[in-house]
């Protein structure tokens, strides 16, 4: 019997819920450990850097690499396991885009160390002790990782083969994904392995959106009742959908709440962050100055609303300058 | 070249993009425009650094790359050279780029092949620094070169013109306009605001400079006008909406509520006779408010149409609706109906003619003049309808308290050539107020003062008049008047009106007492001129009058197609002037309709209907109303006759599902790139910083 394919798992700086979504994948897991090796799995077996340092470059068929990059240590197990893979796949939104961690973006590093250290009201720290690159302990040289700069998206520091978008990806998705590595019937490299769409094709509120919606306010979710047969843009929650690649089948909304946009834009857009602000701020209904300044101080943090999952893919702070 | 400089010429990033039209084989040609380009860039330099750019198969420069030589040029290279790309570095694209598109198709190559740099009127003509305009040059050129690797052959779309023309304004521009377009055989709808047409002509008496009777030679005009089988005239109506695009232009003509039936008045005026109101008490706009006229009226007795109607605002039975109602009772044709509404004509046409004409200068914002404060000084066109037989007066020159002047001066360039109201020289002022120093004379046998800064007459027999006024007796002072006073300083001052002014000539100040003062009013653009040029999506100039697309070229044409101008929306501009734009517009709306159809450009947005999601944000962007949503595929659809290519859309699609003919993401970020590289920028992802 032929060795089965190699498949590898790997996390960065990510909360786990893609690893929880692997889980998720329910009986068909058994379908998965089935057709493949899993030869590397932090999260449930037990591995070492050393074991995959000792695996064959080229060996494992695919590697699904979670979570935005952060430290140095990284940096270094992606492009480890960069080189031990044929196939890497970017898995999820922050390997993809940057996702939640990569609104560290907005604020210099030196910043969020001073508040996370100090600064937190939860924070007690009278000795101001702060995390060393590497420190003496016990005649020992003790090393951490260093925090970048910048987070930054896997293929922003290696080449990525794949993407399977969201935050985090349905079991769905990934089922499909290991199926079309199976077959062999791989699509053109950086392909994002969901529908190239946007999200309102599949959203059953579709026919419900108005041609002219014309907004007057914006609402946040928990300013109003939602009503769960309309569009959500058509109430003024700004839902993401537009802009928005498909693939979730529209499951935030089938829970009434609107898209935040996790899976990230199609493959015609380059920010979709400024796509969705330029689809929304052209539909205002307010003609002056003063007037569209009151609807969009309905949205209070535009960032944090427009590029929740994508700033450090997105075009803004491309540039920043080096502050430490 | 150094190795840098050689990285920054690199190929553009074509990223498996397809390349239509095989390998790029790029054509590239430096104008020197003679010395307008010549004196500030550095053309051979140009020309050399273009022909190391990668995808260049040739580069030349030339003296005019738009004459037919030049052209020929750029042919002969296409064709023995077998080029597929042509980028043109000279002048604006409004000038040339039609020119050099024409040529390279004549050439047999797609004219969507082609590219314009322009390094005349965005280079050599805004720097004075040869080195820096040279290298900006040389920049756009490598910019244009990257994007036309990505440019494709592209088919123009034609559509039909409906012959059918909209004349908006009825004074004798449109009046002209129409007629000549009706007695070609086509159909003119005739729009007017006020009651009748005739416009500003209407009002006057006589005509300079050959003072013919100015109702002599317009009411006939009118009477054609509204008599014409092909035109379709509406008065007391005003255009409320425009859609469409040249050829296809649907519009909405709101007509106001005369309260009477236009088809069955005849004109009789015996309801105005029979209004419970005797006497007639409020102030007639026709004749500027120096007589009075009832509720019902009618503007003037040759008031085309001849149809009277009511002014609500002053009708008893509007106001408390217990009127007698003695006009009705009257009228045995029934014509008067009080119960009428606005109606609503929707029309379709092809091309449209702005003549919407002026206004005059409000001369109280001149307060040193008195007008408004003395009630002998008056303006000029309260002066044309005293004079004016069937005017307040019926042609007797007096003033408000019944007395003959016999002293007058006429002030030029109110509200005109003065700082503090209009910059501009109105053109007209001069010669009417020649033309009203003449009648003035000749009615009453006073003496007339003329004060002016120039004397402007330019124009056949203008002078001549000039120099005949000069006979007749009429004076006339150089300078510009300080003040209207009616404060006596010496007896004979006493119960006049003194106008104090430096006469320039013999280096005084004088005080010229006299019983009546004339002002020579300015004219402006209309109140809602900027109204009108946004409904009918056209330019105006700072001043504020109706933009020719260009001032010697296109001079009745504006920059949106089928929209022509003339008369004075346009500019101050006398009545020969006006007939002659008039005529030229319609000379151009005929050309057009005779035509039959017209090319559109191809850079029209359309809808990726594989990907298209149906959000429907882009719907109503549409300035053109050009898309809609088809219910069938739940998507979105570009009508490509009405898209005018402005990229709204485009930018607006959430999904990136639209995309713009001549303005495809690889051909805009590939020339971005090229216009970039001189920075050392490249619009490739970098890495991240790292700390």
């Amino acid at each position: 019997m032929p060795d089965k394919p190699k498949i590898g798992f790997y996390w960065c700086a990510s909360c786990g819920g893609c690893e929880e979504s692997v889980v998720d994948l329910a009986e068909d897991i058994i379908m998965v450990a089935d057709a493949v090796d899993i030869v590397f799995w932090p999260v449930a077996m037990d591995f070492k850097r050393s074991d995959v340092e000792a695996m064959d470059d080229g060996s494992i068929l695919a590697t699904m690499v979670n979570g935005a990059i952060r430290t140095s240590e990284q940096e270094e197990m992606a492009r480890l396991i960069r080189r031990k893979s044929k196939i890497v796949i970017a898995y999820g939104s922050c390997a993809h885009m940057g996702g939640i961690p990569s609104l560290a973006n907005e604020f210099p590093r030196q910043q969020i160390m001073d508040f996370m250290y100090e600064g937190s009201p939860s924070v007690v720290n009278p000795d101001k002790t702060r995390p060393m690159l590497s420190v003496k302990h016990n005649s020992m040289n003790v090393t951490l990782p260093e925090i970048r700069n910048l987070v930054r998206t896997l293929d922003q520091v290696i080449d990525v083969d794949y993407y399977i978008p969201g935050c985090p990806p349905t079991p769905k998705l990934l089922k499909d994904a290991v199926l079309v590595l199976l077959s062999g019937k791989l699509p053109p490299k950086g392909t994002v392995l969901s529908p190239d769409e946007a999200l309102c094709e599949q959203c059953k509120h579709k026919d419900t959106k108005p041609v002219d919606v014309s907004f007057k306010q914006f609402y946040r979710p928990h300013m109003v009742i939602i009503d769960n047969t309309k569009c959500l843009l058509s109430q003024g929650v700004i839902c993401m959908g537009p802009a928005t690649r498909a693939g979730c089948e529209a499951l935030c909304i089938q829970g009434n709440m609107p898209c935040s946009g996790c899976f990230g834009p199609t493959s015609r857009v380059k920010d979709q962050g400024a796509k969705m602000l330029s689809s929304l701020c052209s539909n205002i209904s307010a003609k002056d100055e003063e007037g569209i300044d009151a609807v969009l101080d309905g949205i209070p943090d535009p960032v944090g609303t427009f590029y929740r999952y994508g700033l450090a893919s997105s075009l803004l702070r491309k540039k920043i300058p080096e502050d430490v | 070249m150094s190795d840098n400089n050689n990285k920054l010429n690199g190929s553009p990033q074509t990223n498996g993009a397809a390349v239509s039209n095989g390998t790029p084989k790029i054509g590239f040609y430096v104008c020197h425009c003679g010395h307008n380009i010549a004196s500030q860039v550095d053309v051979e330099d140009v020309q050399k650094f273009a022909s190391e750019l990668p995808g260049v198969a040739v580069s030349r420069d030339y003296k005019y790359m738009c004459s037919d030589p030049g052209q020929e040029l750029i042919q002969k290279d296409i064709k023995e050279l077998g080029l597929n790309r042509i980028v043109v570095a000279s002048c604006s694209p409004l000038l040339h780029e039609h020119t050099f598109r024409t040529a390279a198709e004549k050439a047999g190559l797609n004219p969507y092949y082609f590219h314009m740099v322009n390094i005349r009127e965005n280079v050599s003509w805004v720097h004075d620094n040869k080195e820096s305009a040279t290298k900006k040059a040389k920049d756009l050129t490598r910019a244009a070169i990257q994007r036309v690797f990505f440019h494709k052959a592209l088919e123009k779309k034609t559509v039909p013109i409906n012959p059918d023309v909209l004349i908006v304004g009825g004074g004798i521009a449109g009046i002209t306009a129409a007629l000549t377009i009706a007695n070609a055989g086509k159909h003119v709808y005739l729009v007017e605001r006020e009651p009748t047409i005739g416009g500003h002509m209407a009002m006057f008496d006589k005509t300079f400079p050959t003072l013919d009777c100015a109702a002599c030679i317009l009411t006939p005009k009118m009477s054609a006008v509204k008599s014409h089988p092909h035109i379709t005239m509406w008065t007391y109506s005003e255009v409320e909406k425009v859609d469409g695009f040249v050829g296809n232009y649907r519009v909405q003509v709101k007509r106001k509520p005369r309260y009477v039936n236009e088809e069955l008045c005849v004109g009789c005026m015996e309801c105005i006779d029979a209004c419970i109101y005797k006497e007639a008490k409020y102030p007639d706009e026709f004749n500027q408010k120096l007589s009075k006229r009832k509720p019902i009226y009618i503007p003037f007795p040759q008031a085309t149409p001849q149809v009277v109607l009511f002014d609500p605002e002053t009708c008893i039975d509007f106001k408390s609706h217990r009127c007698k109602k003695t006009c009705i009772e009257v009228c045995d044709r029934e014509a008067i109906d009080l119960k009428q509404v606005p109606e609503y004509k929707e029309i379709n046409v092809g091309t449209v003619i702005l003549t919407t004409g002026f206004k005059t200068y409000d001369a109280e914002l001149s307060p040193q003049y008195g007008y408004g404060r003395y009630p002998n000084v008056y303006t000029s066109l309260e002066i044309e309808r005293l004079v004016n037989a069937s005017g307040p007066t019926a042609g007797e020159i007096i003033n408000k308290d019944g007395i003959k002047p016999k002293s007058v001066g006429i002030i030029h360039c109110v509200g005109s050539r003065d700082q503090k109201a209009h910059k501009w020289c109105s053109k007209v002022c001069c010669m009417y107020s020649l033309k009203l120093a003449h009648l003035i004379k000749e009615h009453t046998g006073a003496q007339v003062y003329n004060f002016y800064i120039d004397m402007r007459t330019p124009g056949k027999g203008y002078e001549e008049f000039y120099d005949k006024l000069m006979t007749e007796g009429v004076h006339f002072v150089r300078g510009r008047v300080s003040e209207v006073t009616d404060w006596a300083l010496v007896p004979e001052e006493e119960n006049k009106l003194t106008i104090r002014v430096e006469d320039t000539l013999i280096g005084v100040v004088r005080r010229v007492p006299v019983d009546m003062v004339v002002l020579a009013v300015g004219l402006e653009p209309r109140v809602d001129a900027d109204d009108i040029r946004r409904m009918f999506n056209i330019s105006c100039s700072n001043e504020g009058w109706f933009l020719e697309r260009h001032p010697k070229l296109a001079p009745v044409s504006t920059f949106t197609d089928g929209i022509f101008i003339a008369g004075g929306c346009q500019g101050p501009k006398d009545i020969p002037d006006s007939v002659a734009q008039a005529g030229a517009a319609a000379a151009e709306v005929l050309s057009l309709i005779s035509a039959g159809s017209i090319e559109l450009e191809p850079n029209t947005a359309s809808i990726m209907e594989d990907h298209c999601s149906g959000c429907k944000s882009c719907i109503p962007l549409c300035p053109y109303s050009a898309i809609s949503y088809i219910e069938d595929s739940k998507k979105a659809y570009i009508n490509e006759a009405l898209c005018k290519g402005c990229g709204t859309c485009v930018a607006a699609c959430p999904s990136g599902s639209i995309t713009q003919n001549m303005f495809d993401d690889e051909q805009i970020f590939s020339e971005i790139d090229g216009l970039l590289k001189f920075a050392g920028i490249e619009l490739e992802e970098t890495e991240g910083e790292h700390a």
